[in-house]
């Protein structure tokens, strides 16, 4: 095949699953997917569940997971498991450990067929993810820090018709309707995912009307060829070698001790093998992996170092992820997994940018802050005589890399959602926020030191409310690398009654009771530094204390940088702190 | 009444001139940018058009001073004044990165934490008093800020959209001292909730306006010595018109200029076509402008960035940037697929063709190679590159590795921007709720009509337009846009707690405000349009459905259902069950100048219209196109592809199977 039409149908594949994306949230009407694009839409080979092609603006941490769950929907039906798929099929499917990630991230897929000599056959997988803001359970929103069992994390689904030869089964949505809550807005969700597929249905056609099957498999078949030779190039760049890092969740939720992820990278010939043994075995709470989420958070931290891969089965192919069985990074029946998405997937990826960033020091960064952030509030508000639930994310500092000082205030790795206006939760909830600020001196010093985490404290003004978060990285700061510092870790304060506490569990907690006046405190993390900070321009750190991002004493004992009166580099005292290397 | 007008566009290569006589006649001109001073380009056009400064009565200026001072980063030093807590608010964003993918990328503020001073002083979401204002402490900030050097100052309180009490005295107390008019309030400038957004919008005014004043005052002084005896009006992004003495106050809005005054030319031409559904696309070295115009108008939004972590939430044309130009790089990638873009060659060194060191072949350089390009046609070339030259590049990047001859490799380069861009340009359509394949692809800029038909044909577009004069479209942009002064106030409220009056009282006070700002202007106007919108959503949502309003003084029930058909024709859902909250009210008062007859513009030069031939590569084959003089072609005329239009400013490829007709206004419509 020519190099053109290959290139082109790379591109058209794309196309359609970045307009799947874009109808899916256009239509949604649930914030999670309209406003912050929490799912994705891909194509799926129609014999393994492959991944042939995934939209550009799916939410990162869905990257190669989905092809675990259309490979199982294909090992079910083969089984007898699961009604086989004809024409105008939805099947819905929830389930975690049959490929997914949480119980809020619901999967539709839709089979696709081509006319053949025999009438219909299945040429692939249409198929699509999307964050649900309720699936039942014991608290609202699906994120319990104490649930020690799937069951009290929602309603499970294993795959199901939803639709059957293009028409809604109202049983099963039923079913649906009576065990989540605000289950009438569902509705317009439900719609939306279908119509997402249809669309994808509709320009695949339009392909194969313009490439013809026979061009279109060839090429997909190729693409797939290319995109490993893609990753087998990079990995060759790495020197052959085996890479450790360990990466800790605070806890689980239920049990106060830390969350051991080892991870170790080895690149032999093409192959990068990525081995987690040593890892925590499976734990009580919510903390927990499915086996697809692992898998995705390798895949995710992959894509980060290489953003300009292409996300298709190829690209994984040379990726030898050792399933993680017996640690919680393989979790099975009936564990709790509802952190595995938003938390457990970060830890991941991190440890995968701290083995990475040794093989590729100039292209890898030392870790981000790495969590999500979530904080709920929910209570009455006496003022409107309604319930109210708000939520809060917040990003935190980046690593420092190479080339520069990490970004202040990130997304988490794992999204690409904004935080709301400090101006619009005052607008909708009873609160004031008394500060949303830098955390000063929360970046690790480095060369490039690590971008800072942020700092708010928010105030309940009116009623009595329950406050609940799950964040990480509480017990300790995002690593510095190559000889910079460590991040400040997340810190959560209560101030309740004029006294102040901290956490148990420091980072993730539920139903903790609020009085008006009451105020919550949260620093996030700050970046891992890179590099020596001794050997940091110190200019910059000059600068740095002038923006009042450290304290001079912080410039003198983590940057060895002695300032003068005026603010300046005294460059003698300089000299003296920083013995050995040039001023 | 003005006899002669000039329309005057400084873009980053030239500047052009659009003048229209007494007689309605048209004279143009297009001269190099000067880039350090643009004034004397602006004069050398004048020059060029063969006028002086004292012989033209009106002229309307677009101008990328402010525009390259963000770019490039070349602003005044600005001070903040700010809520104590929230000083950090302009640094911190919205919690983003610069891309999907990647951890790395960075970002600075356009005003250093030194420089952001916080002050007592609170006001809660319904606009009450938390904390008073300290007043003293705002006085001996703003001092500190002016001994630090800052030029410009920005006020920016939490919710002084609800309640502006604060910025004003704030800013009472800052006037007083500061030595310059360079204050601002963010509220006054927009008030409308989002910290970040506004805060940033406040600063970016802020950092270009001491630039743009003085950019403007030495531009009048300058016509002024040369005889000139009239106020300028400039563009603004809204794509309409403010007088020049009070540009400067809302320096901001003319930040994404250039590409609105291209919009609106563009709207203009289609009108009197009678073409009311387009794509625009301008394609230029690096980037491609692409804008909606459906039912005539073109498409406002309020919510665009200049750069990352720089959204300015004025109302603007929304003109939409896809990463694709002449400039981008074909490669090949580590797993052997072709690649075009992202990277560019820019202007340095530019593609191999500019003969300023560049060795990567581009997008530009393949269709020299085959001929859709006239070597000698190149402007601002350094050095004469051969033919030969880029086909060796093309054979030794491109051609050898993947098995296809150079002209091959051209082609498929050729092909391959033009699907990534045809891709991008869906999408911008497709989220405003528009089918691509319903409009008409209006192509103008240097690279636009090279590109144009091919480009349609990917996307599936069934006419291409393009207008006479391609190379000019932004200071004919100038030359037809009106007067226009926008206003926006959020209300914030579910609207069954919004009384009917309070909608009708601020949308008077709107209305008198623009009608103010139009008036002042000065200039000839022949009727006063007044547009309003609320801009509204479901309860819950955070993104904002624009929803016309037919009258100034709605009734409730006439807004709600203006929202849900609005709703209804974007996202194909009904709510009924959910509440409707109306976040913001805006009125847009356009002062309609003049018609202007852009016959006048086709008045089509004398000569011979057929040049002769020349090869030109398509489809895997040498053709021999027909190459024709597209300023001499005859209302009527009609031409077959494969042909070449060759003009000063543009070059048009009609691919092969394709055609064209020249109509009534000069426009090329070609059946793709």
């Amino acid at each position: 095949m020519d190099a053109l039409t290959l290139a082109v149908i790379q591109a058209g594949l794309v196309q359609v699953c970045n307009e799947m994306d874009l109808a899916f949230s256009r239509a949604a009407f649930s914030p999670v997917i309209a406003e912050a694009d929490d799912r994705s839409d891909g194509i799926y080979a129609a014999e393994d569940g492959a991944l042939i092609a995934q939209g550009e603006g799916g939410l990162p941490v869905f990257v190669g997971a989905m092809q675990h769950s259309a490979g199982h929907i294909i090992r079910l039906i083969r089984e007898g498991a699961v009604a086989p798929p004809e024409p105008g099929d939805v099947y819905i499917v929830n389930d975690p450990y049959l490929g997914g990630t949480h119980l809020m991230d619901v999967r539709f897929a839709r089979p696709f067929f081509v006319d053949g000599p025999g009438g219909p056959s299945l040429f692939c997988w249409l198929q699509n993810t999307g964050h649900w803001p309720d699936t039942g359970g014991m608290v609202p929103g699906g994120f319990s820090a104490h649930a020690t069992e799937v069951e009290q994390e929602g309603l499970r689904l294993p795959p199901v018709k939803l639709f059957k030869r293009g028409e809604m089964d109202r049983e099963i949505l039923s079913i649906i309707q009576s065990n989540i809550r605000v289950a009438d807005q569902r509705i317009g969700d439900i719609k939306a995912q279908a119509a997402a597929l249809l669309v994808g249905e509709r320009r695949l056609s339009e392909m194969i009307a313009r490439y013809g099957v026979a061009t279109l498999t060839d090429a997909i078949a190729l693409i797939r060829d290319r995109a490993a030779e893609r990753m087998r190039a990079e990995i060759r760049r790495m020197p052959e070698a085996t890479w450790r890092a360990e990466a800790f969740v605070d806890s689980d939720g239920v049990v106060d001790e830390p969350l051991r992820i080892a991870l170790s990278v080895t690149r032999r010939g093409d192959t990068l093998r990525f081995d987690f043994t040593g890892s925590s075995p499976p734990c009580q709470g919510p903390m927990n992996s499915v086996w697809a989420t692992t898998f995705s958070a390798v895949c995710l931290g992959v894509k980060h170092i290489f953003p300009d891969i292409p996300i298709n089965a190829g690209t994984f192919a040379p990726l030898d992820i050792i399933r993680p069985e017996g640690t919680f990074l393989d979790a099975r029946y009936p564990r709790p997994v509802s952190g595995c998405a938003a938390e457990v997937s970060q830890r991941i990826a991190e440890a995968v940018f701290l083995c990475l960033v040794q093989a590729l020091p100039d292209e890898v960064t030392a870790a981000p802050a790495g969590t999500s952030g979530n904080f709920a509030l929910g209570g009455v508000d006496p003022a409107r005589g309604a319930g109210y639930v708000m939520y809060q994310i917040t990003g935190g500092g980046y690593g420092g890399n190479a080339r520069e000082d990490g970004l202040t205030n990130g997304c988490s790795t794992i999204g690409i959602s904004k935080t709301a206006p400090v101006e619009v939760m005052e607008q909708y909830y009873p609160v004031l926020f008394r500060r949303f600020a830098l955390r000063e001196g929360s970046g690790g010093a480095g060369l490039h030191r690590g971008g800072f985490g942020v700092h708010y404290e928010v105030e309940l003004l009116r009623g009595d409310a329950r406050a609940s978060f799950v964040m990480d990285h509480g017990r300790f700061g995002p690593p510095g690398v190559l000889g910079g510092g460590d991040g400040a870790p997340n810190e959560v304060r209560l101030h309740r009654g004029g006294t102040t506490t901290i956490p148990q569990h420091l980072s993730k907690d539920q139903g903790i009771a609020l009085a008006p006046g009451d105020r919550v405190e949260v620093k996030t993390p700050g970046g891992g530094g890179y590099g020596d900070p001794f050997a940091r321009d110190a200019a910059l750190v000059a600068r740095d204390v002038g923006r009042g991002y450290y304290t001079r004493d912080e410039a003198a004992a983590l940057f060895g940088v002695a300032l003068g009166p005026d603010g300046g580099v005294d460059a003698a005292a300089t000299a003296a702190l920083r013995p050995g290397r040039a001023a | 009444m003005a006899r002669r007008i000039a329309g005057i566009d400084v873009g980053g290569t030239f500047t052009d001139l659009v003048m229209q006589e007494a007689d309605g006649s048209i004279r143009i001109a297009k001269v190099p940018t000067t880039a350090v001073n643009q004034a004397g380009g602006v004069l050398a056009a004048i020059e060029a058009a063969g006028t002086t400064p004292a012989g033209i009565d009106l002229i309307v200026h677009g101008t990328t001073a402010t525009t390259n001072a963000v770019l490039e980063r070349k602003l005044a030093k600005v001070g903040l004044i700010t809520t104590a807590g929230f000083r950090d608010v302009l640094e911190l964003g919205r919690r983003t990165r610069p891309r999907a993918y990647g951890m790395t990328g960075s970002f600075e503020p356009l005003v250093p934490r030194e420089w952001r001073r916080e002050v007592p002083g609170r006001m809660d979401a319904r606009g009450g008093v938390v904390t008073p204002l300290d007043e003293t402490a705002v006085e001996r900030e703003v001092r500190a800020l002016l001994a630090a050097g800052c030029e410009a100052l920005v006020i920016h309180f939490l919710h002084a959209y609800a309640n502006p009490a604060h910025e004003l005295r704030a800013g009472e107390i800052a006037r007083a001292i500061w030595p310059n008019g360079y204050v601002t309030l963010g509220h006054a400038l927009l008030s409308e909730f989002r910290e970040y957004e506004r805060g940033t919008t406040a600063s970016v005014n802020a950092a270009v306006q001491p630039v743009l004043d003085r950019y403007i005052r030495h531009l009048q002084d300058r016509l002024s010595e040369a005889g000139h005896r009239r106020d300028l009006l400039v563009m603004n992004g809204n794509g309409g018109t403010v007088p020049a003495r009070a540009v400067a106050a809302e320096a901001a809005k003319t930040v994404m200029s250039g590409p609105a005054s291209g919009v609106m030319a563009a709207a203009a031409t289609l009108a009197q076509s009678g073409v009311v559904n387009a794509i625009t696309c301008d394609m230029g070295g690096t980037s491609t402008d692409v804008a909606l115009i459906a039912g005539g108008a073109p498409e406002v939004s309020a919510e665009l960035s200049i750069a990352y972590g720089l959204p300015i939430h004025l109302p603007m044309v929304d003109v939409r940037t896809v990463g694709a130009g002449g400039g981008s790089i074909a490669w090949i990638d580590r797993g052997g697929m072709l690649r075009v873009g992202p990277e560019s060659a820019g202007s340095m060194p530019g593609p191999i063709c500019y003969g300023r060191g560049g060795t990567r072949p581009t997008v530009t350089d393949a269709n020299l190679l085959l001929g859709r390009l006239d070597p000698d046609a190149l402007l601002a070339t350094a050095r004469r590159v051969s033919v030969e030259e880029i086909r060796e590049a093309f054979a030794r990047e491109i051609g050898d590795p993947l098995g296809m001859t150079p002209e091959q490799a051209a082609e498929a380069v050729i092909r391959l921007a033009n699907v990534l861009m045809a891709g991008a340009i869906r999408m911008v359509s497709l989220s405003r709720g528009h089918d691509p394949r319903d409009f008409a692809l209006f192509a103008f800029g240097g690279a636009g009509p090279l590109h144009a038909v091919a480009l349609a044909r990917e996307i599936g577009i069934p006419e291409v337009f393009i207008p006479f004069r391609p190379g000019l479209t932004n200071a004919l942009g100038c030359l037809v846009a009106d007067l226009r002064q926008d206003v926006v106030n959020t209300l914030n409220h579910g609207l069954d707690d919004i009384a009917a009056e309070e909608i009708a009282d601020v949308l008077a006070a709107q209305e008198a405000r623009g009608r103010a700002g139009v008036e002042a202007g000065g200039a000839e106007v022949e009727r006063i349009e007044v547009h309003r919108v609320a801009e509204m959503q479901f309860r819950g949502q955070t993104h904002l459905i624009r929803v016309p309003l037919a009258s100034a003084t709605p009734s409730r029930a006439e807004v709600q259902a203006a929202f849900e058909a609005a709703y209804f024709a974007r996202f194909q859902v009904r709510l009924p069950e959910i509440r409707a909250v109306l976040v913001n009210l805006a009125t847009s008062v356009v002062g309609r100048r003049l018609p202007f007859d852009l016959r006048a513009l086709a008045a089509g030069e004398a000569g011979k219209a057929r040049l002769g031939s020349r090869p030109l590569y398509a489809d895997g084959a040498w053709h021999e196109a027909t190459v024709w003089r597209r300023e001499a072609l005859a209302e009527g005329t009609e031409v077959s592809g494969p042909a070449i239009l060759q003009q000063a400013d543009a070059t048009i490829v009609l691919e092969p199977g394709s055609s064209a007709t020249v109509d009534a206004l000069g426009n090329l419509r070609v059946r793709s």
